[in-house]
């Protein structure tokens, strides 16, 4: 059965953990990720699953660890400040292959900022934020539509590859309200538990594809689950080159080797296109809106929208660096994918920034004005 | 001869009948001979086994530093965590599987420092967790940096010159959070501890023992406790029962460790009233291991 709801962002978040299999939620509130705690504290309780404040960031993200490891789809939500005080367990989560959904309802920043406002100053905090080499799956919504749909993609992605999938919204999708199709029988992944014997079982093996099946604690695996740099077994191995670079390469290949899987973007009036906005997130329906315009007016424009900001869509913006001259990187922050976008694009085609901060919306007609500028 | 050839034939089990428990292929471990931790670690297993919890319900967490090492030696679920986060990846685990045992294994630093604000919210909440504290005064890991429990005037790599800080009473503190069961022994009384870690698993909330031990490479070395049998010996001899402890004055209790069972008592319990509250609103407890099949 389909509904169709006129719901805030957040709620539809909330309401797509719950459709995913989400059943634990710890967190601390934050402005402007609470409605998405407000609404599973009500909602959870009553589809047998659990909630919990946590007293921090820190420790809100632990519990998701720890509910995970017991047999449990789990997430948190929160904004800036609290997402930099995830970033060290996060590591964790992706050493220890925890899947579990975090979502950042990004605002103003950096550091208190504006927190009733929207901005995308996270988004390379979401790559590099956490030390050491790793990848995770960040997802962006650009409606609240996408913000439900999303939320359901991150679980199944995150259950799929055993990872930390990022959710980065902003305030502007958080909190804003528009006509959503709920679906209530949408496809999950369920967790699959491992076939082996329990003697011959090797929980962390370097298998081919990358990601093992996941026990959970009291299944009688015994297994040691540890951040320290683990052998096949989960045994710490913290001196062997060989162990500590199978591992890592192992966990960073999991995600590159299956980007055509996760990787997601959506495109339009890109193949006779002189300059092709790219974005993600909110100013997307800026994007959108300054193509139909532009069109309108015999500008030869097209956009990119990456649903997928990481892994970054390489080959998807390498294809459309070859047949258009300009790319503009629409972004509320002063210039992160687009060194993204730069990298890529090499000589290909001139890279530019169209860079909005302060917590409103790139306006079509500025965005457009620019273009014009540039063509 | 004949004796060492008859040495030889004795049993892993009859040299130590907890050796069942462990994951033999780690052995040895990485204590430094003459550590407290073997010592809490055999009084665990006795209170463990004398309060008749099933092994393999048993899932121990942990943080970083030596004390946290314990879990990844003995062959159940165990979760070695982020540096003072272990209470809070225990409580997601507790919540998420009430069924569980869960006991956290933590020290003086991880716990009490960089932990602080778990252990206290951990007790207010009164959450079904056992947690027990390896207090060596010191942090071992990183070769013997000033804890907050270090005594005053203690020596440590990070004060040179004598601590200057004033150290936390662990049991005060967990006590005015709202733990339900709070304990303190030293290795110098394995009997009694694992008595209490018997009486703190089988209290449902959250029970907290700390375990004064002893850590002869730095904290002896720099306090002039070079041996361990003088570490143990300083603490049996400095030990004071809590009902003595309770008639003495402040300056009389001067240096002393103040050992026994400070609470025990019933309240309650956190992942009990979330799995009563899924009940009353969704009429059943919160479904275990749902992942896989939602």
């Amino acid at each position: 059965m389909t509904k169709e709801l006129f719901i805030q962002g957040n709620e539809a978040c909330a309401r797509g953990a719950i459709e995913a299999g989400c059943r634990f939620f710890g967190g601390y509130p934050i402005t402007p990720s609470t409605e998405i705690a407000e609404y599973l504290s009500i909602a959870l309780p009553k589809v047998s699953g659990s909630f919990i404040q946590m007293e921090d960031e820190i420790s809100a993200i632990g519990s998701v660890i720890g509910a995970s490891w017991s047999g449990i789809k789990s997430m948190t939500a929160t904004s800036g400040p609290g997402f930099s005080l995830m970033q060290e367990n996060i590591g964790f989560a992706v050493m220890s292959e925890t899947p579990l959904v975090i979502v950042n309802v990004q605002r103003g920043s950096p550091s208190t900022g504006q927190p009733t406002m929207a901005g995308q100053g996270d988004m390379m905090q979401a790559r590099w934020g956490s030390h050491g080499d790793y990848e995770t799956i960040a997802i962006s919504p650009s409606s609240v539509q996408e913000f439900f749909d999303f939320t359901i993609l991150g679980f199944n992605l995150a259950e799929k590859y055993r990872v930390p999938v990022l959710i980065l919204a902003d305030e502007v999708i958080g909190h804003m309200r528009e006509k959503v199709r709920l679906q209530d029988n949408v496809e999950t992944l369920k967790r699959i538990k491992p076939k082996e014997d329990l003697k011959d079982f090797l929980p962390f093996k370097n298998v081919e594809n990358g990601t093992n099946p996941m026990p959970s604690f009291g299944d009688g695996y015994n297994i040691h689950v540890t951040g320290l740099t683990h052998n096949e077994l989960g045994y710490p191995s913290t001196i062997s080159p060989k162990d500590h670079s199978t591992l890592v390469k192992r966990l960073v290949n999991k995600i590159l080797k299956n980007r055509e899987d996760i990787i997601s973007t959506d495109f339009k009036y890109c193949d006779d296109a002189d300059i092709v906005l790219i974005g993600y997130g909110s100013p997307v329906r800026s994007i959108i809106e300054a193509v139909k315009i532009g069109r309108k007016n015999g500008v030869k424009i097209g956009y990119l929208k990456i649903n997928t900001p990481w892994p970054f869509p390489e080959n998807e913006v390498a294809k459309i660096a070859k047949s258009a001259d300009d790319l503009m990187v629409v972004e509320m922050n002063l210039g992160q994918m687009v060194h993204e976008v730069e990298r890529i694009a090499k000589n290909n085609a001139n890279v530019h920034l169209f860079s909005e901060i302060g917590g409103t919306l790139p306006k079509p007609t500025d965005i457009l004005n620019k273009v014009k500028e540039l063509l | 001869m004949a004796e060492k050839n008859k040495q030889d034939f004795i049993t892993d089990e009859e040299k130590n009948p907890y050796i069942k428990y462990f994951r033999k292929d780690r052995l040895p471990t990485i204590f430094c001979s003459g550590c407290g931790i073997g010592i809490t670690i055999n009084s665990f297993l006795k209170g463990l086994e004398s309060a008749d919890i099933d092994f393999n319900n048993l899932s121990l967490v942990s943080g970083i530093g030596c004390s946290s090492r314990v879990p990844g030696y003995l062959n159940c679920d165990s979760l070695h965590t982020t540096h003072g986060r272990a209470i809070s990846f225990a409580t997601g685990l507790k919540i998420g599987n009430p069924d569980l045992n869960v006991v956290v294994f933590t020290g003086d630093g991880d716990a009490s420092a960089i932990g602080g604000n778990h252990l206290i919210h951990a007790a207010r909440r009164n959450i079904n967790l056992t947690v027990i504290c390896i207090n060596n005064n010191i942090y071992g890991m990183t070769g013997g940096q000033v804890s907050p429990t270090s005594p005053e005037g203690s020596l440590a790599t990070t004060a040179p010159y004598g601590s200057i800080d004033t150290p936390f009473n662990l049991i005060d503190l967990v006590t005015a959070a709202g733990a339900s069961f709070v304990g303190r022994w030293t290795t110098a009384h394995p009997l009694q501890l694992s008595k209490s870690i018997k009486n703190g698993l089988l209290n449902n909330g959250f029970s907290f023992i700390e375990v004064v031990s002893q850590c002869p490479t730095y904290y002896g070395r720099k306090n002039k406790l070079k041996t361990p049998v003088s570490m143990i010996k300083m603490f049996k001899e400095n030990s004071i029962n809590k009902r003595r402890a309770d008639t003495l004055s402040e300056e009389e209790l001067l240096g002393k460790i103040v050992v026994g069972e400070f609470v025990n008592k019933k309240r309650e319990e956190l992942s009990k009233k979330i799995d009563d509250l899924s009940y009353i609103k969704s009429g059943r407890n919160t479904i275990r291991k749902s992942a896989y099949i939602l």
